[in-house]
């Protein structure tokens, strides 16, 4: 493949998705990608997440990489943005669990049971450690 | 495996301290103690008879070299290549990156290369669905021709 049929493909892809759906609101997904999460298989995670949202035909989603979220002991952690669910920080989350994700989350609007963090680690939020307990 | 970047550079003492997993510049993180990037490619390098080696000069940029040897029970495997380069050129923020891959068949060595901004511009972002499908069929894509062209 060439970079020409690359962005022949992009561009051609864009108008087919234009006549698909209208003005639907995006879905955000962001992936740890910091060394923890790579060793803990958050590539993996990332391809899954790939490969089953072609497969469901999901369409807008952002999916964003990111460094280190302060879950290190949970990796790979991915949150999930869409309207109609809280924003949530899934933690563990192999491909397995990306492709539940997909499924539960995203398609039918369901937290995925055992993987739910609330919220990043402290340090993440610039808050200083010990002041809240 | 070679990275070369022309970012801030490190001195002498700043290139010891990044070679020591319990060191970080501490700026991301705060209260961390850790960094582990380059500690994990030193220790896989040395368990497996490979080699590495990092140079830098203080305000002009940082080269990192791993060799790995493949015949090496301990040596990990290579991984899905074109989809870890791919995640690798769609890490969020404002640069440029260049790739170049290069492999040696028996008789012939042969390479390609992609630059971020190119793809971006091919592409139109690197952050969606479509475009990161997309850039991972390219890269493999390239992949296969390289891989058929050197056998």
């Amino acid at each position: 493949m060439t970079l020409q049929e690359l962005r022949a493909m992009r561009e051609k892809g864009q108008q087919a998705m234009d006549r698909r759906v209208g003005g639907d609101k995006s879905i955000e997904i962001i992936v740890g990608m910091g060394t923890c999460g790579i060793a803990a298989g958050a590539k993996e995670a990332l391809n899954a997440f790939i490969d089953e949202l072609n497969s469901k035909d999901v369409r807008n989603v952002v999916i964003k990489q990111v460094g280190c979220m302060g879950f290190c002991h949970s990796e790979p952690t991915v949150e999930i943005k869409m309207e109609g669910m809280p924003d949530i920080i899934y933690g563990n989350v192999d491909a397995n669990v990306a492709r539940t994700i997909v499924h539960s989350h995203i398609l039918e609007k369901k937290l995925v049971d055992n993987h739910v963090f609330d919220k990043p680690a402290l340090d993440i939020l610039k808050r200083t450690p010990g002041k809240e307990k | 495996m070679t990275v070369t970047d022309n970012g801030k550079g490190m001195d002498e003492a700043e290139l010891v301290r990044a070679q020591d997993p319990f060191s970080t510049d501490g700026v991301k993180h705060p209260q961390r103690k850790v960094g582990l990037g380059l500690p994990f490619v030193i220790q896989t390098t040395r368990m497996t008879q490979g080699r590495f080696q990092i140079s830098s000069q203080k305000g002009k940029g940082t080269t990192v070299t791993a060799t790995f040897n493949l015949e090496h029970w301990d040596t990990p495997p290579l991984g899905d290549l074109p989809a870890t380069l791919g995640q690798l050129m769609a890490l969020s923020g404002d640069y440029e990156a260049t790739v170049v891959r290069r492999l040696t068949g028996k008789q012939v060595t042969r390479s390609w290369e992609a630059k971020r901004s190119e793809l971006l511009e091919a592409l139109g972002s690197l952050e969606d669905l479509e475009s990161l499908t997309l850039l991972r069929e390219y890269f493999r894509s390239l992949e296969n021709e390289l891989v058929e062209a050197t056998q």
